[in-house]
C-alpha cells in the first residue's frame, strides 16, 4: 500500500507534468499543430552525371563509380533537393525563406539528425519524386530554453514509383 | 578496393580512419554542388559579426557525407548501405582537421548484416558527429 507522503508527492509531480505541459503547449499554437501530417509539394528531380561527380569532388570521394559518375554517393539526394529559388526570395543570411514550415516562436535553426534508410542506388538519368511530409513537432525543455524539434519525413521515388530512399529528418528550432 | 567477407569480421573491430581538413575551396565546391547559399560557409566576416560563430562553419551535411564514407570505402563492392544516421552534436571550423572513423557493433551472420557504430572527431578527440550504420555483405 502506498504511504501518504508517496501518494502527495505523486500528485505533486503530476500537477507539476501537467503545468509544465500546459505552459510548453502554448509554444506549438493549433494552427502549428494542425500541420502535423501535411505534404508539401513533390519535388522532381533529373539527375544527371556531371552533378554527381560535382558532388563527389567536393566531397572527397575515393571510389571510382562516384567520381566518374556511374552512381551517386548515398548523401548526393540532401544537394540535389536543396531548394532552388530566385535570388530575392533569399534572405541577408543568403538562406531561401522556407514556404513549408508553421510560424513557430522560434526562429534559430540548428542541425539535429538524420535517419536514413537506402532502397536503390541513384544513377544518372534517374527522374525522382521527392516528397516531404511534416511528420511532428515535439517541444523540449533544454538547458539554455525552451525546443522545438522539427521532424520531417522524405521519400524519394522514381517516376514509376520505385522507392529510392527514406529519411526522418529533425531539426532544432531555439 | 578490398572485399569484406563476414565470417572474417568480429564485434569491436575498427573501421579504417581518415583525416579531413576542409579548405576555403573544399567548402566552396562543397556548398556550391549543393547549391547553398548560407553566408556562414565562405563570409567570415558576416559569420563572426553576425552569426557569432568563432569561424567559418564546416556544413554539418557535409561531415555526414564523410561519416557515410567510412562505412562505403571500408565495404566497398562487398555489400550495400541499408541504413545510415548521424547526429550533429557541436559545430566545427574552418581550419580544423576531423577525423572519421568507426567500429563493428553486431553481426548477423545468417542475414548478411553488419552494424557499425561511425564518428566524426575534433582534434580534440572529441566526438562532433555520432553514427550509426546497418550493411548487407552480400
Amino acid at each position: 500500500m502506498m504511504k501518504a507522503s508517496s501518494v502527495l508527492r505523486a500528485a505533486a509531480a503530476i500537477r507539476y507534468c501537467l503545468e509544465e505541459e500546459t505552459v510548453l503547449s502554448e509554444l506549438i499554437s493549433a494552427e502549428a499543430k494542425s500541420w502535423i501530417g501535411r505534404e508539401a509539394e513533390p519535388i522532381r528531380v533529373e539527375v544527371s552525371r556531371r552533378d554527381i561527380v560535382k558532388y563527389s569532388i567536393a566531397t572527397e570521394q575515393r571510389q571510382e563509380k562516384y567520381l566518374r559518375g556511374d552512381e551517386a554517393p548515398s548523401m548526393f539526394m540532401f544537394g540535389a533537393l536543396r531548394p532552388v529559388v530566385p535570388m530575392d526570395t533569399l534572405g541577408p543570411d543568403g538562406i531561401a525563406a522556407e514556404s513549408f514550415l508553421p510560424d513557430l516562436p522560434l526562429k534559430r535553426v540548428m542541425a539535429g539528425g538524420t535517419e536514413m534508410t537506402f532502397h536503390r542506388p541513384v544513377k544518372p538519368g534517374d527522374v525522382l519524386i521527392a516528397t516531404r511530409s511534416l511528420h511532428d513537432l515535439i517541444e523540449k525543455q533544454g538547458k539554455s530554453g525552451p525546443l522545438i524539434f522539427v521532424v520531417q519525413i522524405l521519400r524519394v521515388e522514381t517516376e514509376a514509383g520505385e522507392l529510392v530512399l527514406e529519411e526522418k529528418q529533425t531539426r532544432i528550432f531555439r | 578496393m578490398s572485399g569484406v567477407n563476414i565470417s572474417d569480421l568480429n564485434v569491436g573491430e575498427a573501421l579504417p580512419e581518415r583525416s579531413h581538413t576542409a579548405t576555403n575551396v573544399s567548402l566552396f565546391l562543397y556548398n556550391a554542388a549543393i547549391w547553398n547559399p548560407h553566408r556562414i560557409h565562405y563570409d567570415e566576416p558576416y559569420t563572426t559579426n553576425v552569426e557569432k560563430h568563432p569561424g567559418v562553419v564546416i556544413d554539418g551535411p557535409l561531415q555526414g557525407d564523410w561519416l557515410n564514407q567510412v562505412v562505403v570505402n571500408w565495404m566497398g563492392e562487398s555489400g550495400t548501405l541499408i541504413q545510415f544516421n548521424y547526429s550533429n552534436r557541436r559545430a566545427s571550423y574552418l581550419g580544423e582537421t576531423l577525423t572519421s572513423g568507426g567500429a563493428i557493433t553486431a553481426i548477423d551472420t545468417d542475414a548478411g548484416l553488419v552494424d557499425m557504430e561511425i564518428y566524426i572527431k575534433n582534434e580534440n578527440g572529441d566526438v562532433i558527429t555520432p553514427g550509426t550504420a546497418q550493411v548487407k555483405i552480400s
